[in-house]
């Protein structure tokens, strides 16, 4: 494998780029493996990698039921951000965002991240100061970037944004963290394929898992479509279909529905958007920023009744649009190129999974509501830990399936138990 | 748009109902023992197929209905009142 340099890259330009061979390899499914990772999405890839990296294990398979990268991986709107104010959220988001920031020469391979500031919208009083006190709480504990801006600041960094006093909810302020931002989706999920694949890590493609096989409270066979494999230990990375393998195993109900969520991208245009900028009142649920491509990367709430199908409804096109020129009315002109659905585990609390299960080689990473991508990093890095050490990290802890039994949930909107809520 | 034809008002797009979620639960009694409770509130099977789920039509007659609805292709089976007593009614049981 050619690492990526400045000199490779100069070096391959004058020799008709013949230099690159393929970034990772295509290998059949072995028989046995120490551990199989369920779900080649970037939390599957990344997991992989850190188990290999941090903990010297590297006879691992990552099973992929299409393509790598082809699930939510490749359907979300890519922001990355830690701004969550909850003891235990804070702490693993922070975690991540700092993974995220040294990715690209982690992984030798440029995963775009740009910090380039996300920016809530306030617009009441009481919204101010709600975001006040969570901002303060994320700068005493750890974020020092979480930001209150004022009118006259917000209109001064973001000056098309509709202002008009007239406004159904007219903008008082903002909350901004500015160490937040955007990725390159792909290049995230070839970059940790790549990385793992260098360590000897199998990514198998086309491997659909049909079966598991339990036996003494242990899973002793997975069945694919590519053949059976056993392992030692089998972790479970597959957002949106976390219900239906769970019920391969024999495992009863989670708390967890299956929603679809939308995202659009426009037709490419000029410079026009440097930050996120997100849209929350009333109802209306908006978030859009720029790609490096120029087209404007925007989603907005789920379809509101469960689904499997990768397909969105129009009602929430109708709703997104809606949204979209009532904070930048600058884009009504401009056309919509494409939208699509990603199926997400929205869990009952708004907070994901990252433990063991009843089965005592089986170990679980799901329920990531509308925030996966963001996610990525840390939740590769402690799902490794975990399977590695079979214990979880302190940081994780919280985030067991018990947690509805003791009470403690971890509620970051204070929705309570309705999964489609949790936005 | 999923057309949902309810018993009161006829065929109408989805947007006029809110979804309320997983039609299957029973309730435990109120004495029943937490373990109860917490499998009714907390835990779903969040089935890929058939599944009853319920619906309000809260820009129509505002009733509540069951809807036995696939949640992969978004085909309708079946819809019927939420309530037991408006249920037998129009189905001439009573």
């Amino acid at each position: 494998m050619t690492k990526f340099s400045a000199w490779n890259v100069f070096w391959n330009g004058l020799t008709g780029q013949k230099g690159w061979g393929r970034q990772w390899r295509d290998p059949a499914p072995k028989s046995h493996y120490d551990v199989v990772i369920i779900g080649g999405g970037i939390h599957g890839l990344a997991t992989a990698y850190y188990l290999a990296k941090n903990h010297g294990i590297t006879n691992v398979a990552v099973l992929e039921k299409g393509w790598i990268g082809g699930g939510n991986a490749g359907r979300n709107t890519t922001i990355v951000r830690s701004n969550y104010a909850r003891p235990g959220n804070r702490e693993f988001y922070e975690h991540s965002l700092k993974l995220w920031e040294n990715l690209s020469h982690e992984l030798n391979y440029n995963v775009m991240f740009s910090q380039r500031s996300h920016i809530s919208l306030l617009h009441s009083p009481g919204a101010i100061d709600a975001a006040a006190r969570n901002y303060n709480t994320l700068r005493r504990t750890g974020t020092p970037d979480a930001e209150i801006w004022s009118l006259e600041r917000l209109k001064q960094v973001v000056p098309h944004l509709n202002y008009a006093a007239d406004a159904r909810f007219p903008i008082m302020g903002a909350a901004v963290q500015k160490r937040a931002g955007t990725a390159r989706h792909d290049a995230v999920v070839w970059g940790y394929a790549r990385a793992a694949d260098q360590f000897g890590v199998d990514i198998i493609q086309n491997c659909e898992v049909i079966g598991l096989t339990r036996d003494n409270g242990r899973v002793t066979r997975i069945e694919t479509s590519r053949g059976p494999i056993t392992a030692g230990k089998v972790a479970l990375s597959v957002a949106g279909s976390t219900s239906r393998l769970w019920s391969m195993a024999g495992l009863g109900g989670l708390p967890i529905e299956t929603h679809k969520l939308q995202a659009f991208v426009s037709e490419p245009i000029k410079p026009l958007l440097d930050q996120v900028v997100v849209f929350g009142i009333g109802g209306a649920h908006f978030y859009i920023s720029q790609s490096d491509k120029g087209g404007m990367v925007f989603g907005g709430d789920l379809d509101w009744y469960k689904s499997y199908a990768q397909q969105g409804n129009l009602p929430i096109v109708q709703d997104v649009s809606e949204a979209a020129m009532s904070v930048l009315p600058c884009l009504g002109r401009v056309k919509l190129l494409r939208h699509w659905a990603g199926v997400v585990d929205m869990s009952m609390d708004g907070s994901h999974f990252l433990c063991k299960t009843p089965l005592d080689n089986l170990y679980l990473n799901a329920g990531w509501n509308y925030g996966g991508f963001k996610a990525s990093p840390a939740a590769g890095w402690y799902l490794a830990d975990l399977v590695a050490n079979d214990r979880p990290h302190e940081t994780i802890a919280c985030f067991d399936l018990k947690r509805f039994e003791r009470g403690l949930q971890i509620d970051e909107r204070g929705a309570g138990p309705d999964p489609k809520l949790h936005g | 748009m999923i057309i949902l034809n309810c018993p009161f008002c006829g065929p109408r797009d989805h947007s006029e109902f809110d979804y309320g979620g997983d039609g299957s639960i029973t309730y435990p009694s109120l004495d029943a023992p937490v373990e109860d409770w917490h499998a009714a509130v907390f835990l779903r099977d969040n089935i890929c197929g058939v599944q009853t789920e319920t619906w309000q039509h809260t820009q129509g007659c505002r009733m509540w209905l069951l809807v036995e609805r696939d949640t992969m292709s978004h085909e309708v089976h079946s819809i019927r009142p939420a309530h037991p007593g408006h249920a037998a009614v129009l189905e001439g049981k009573v």
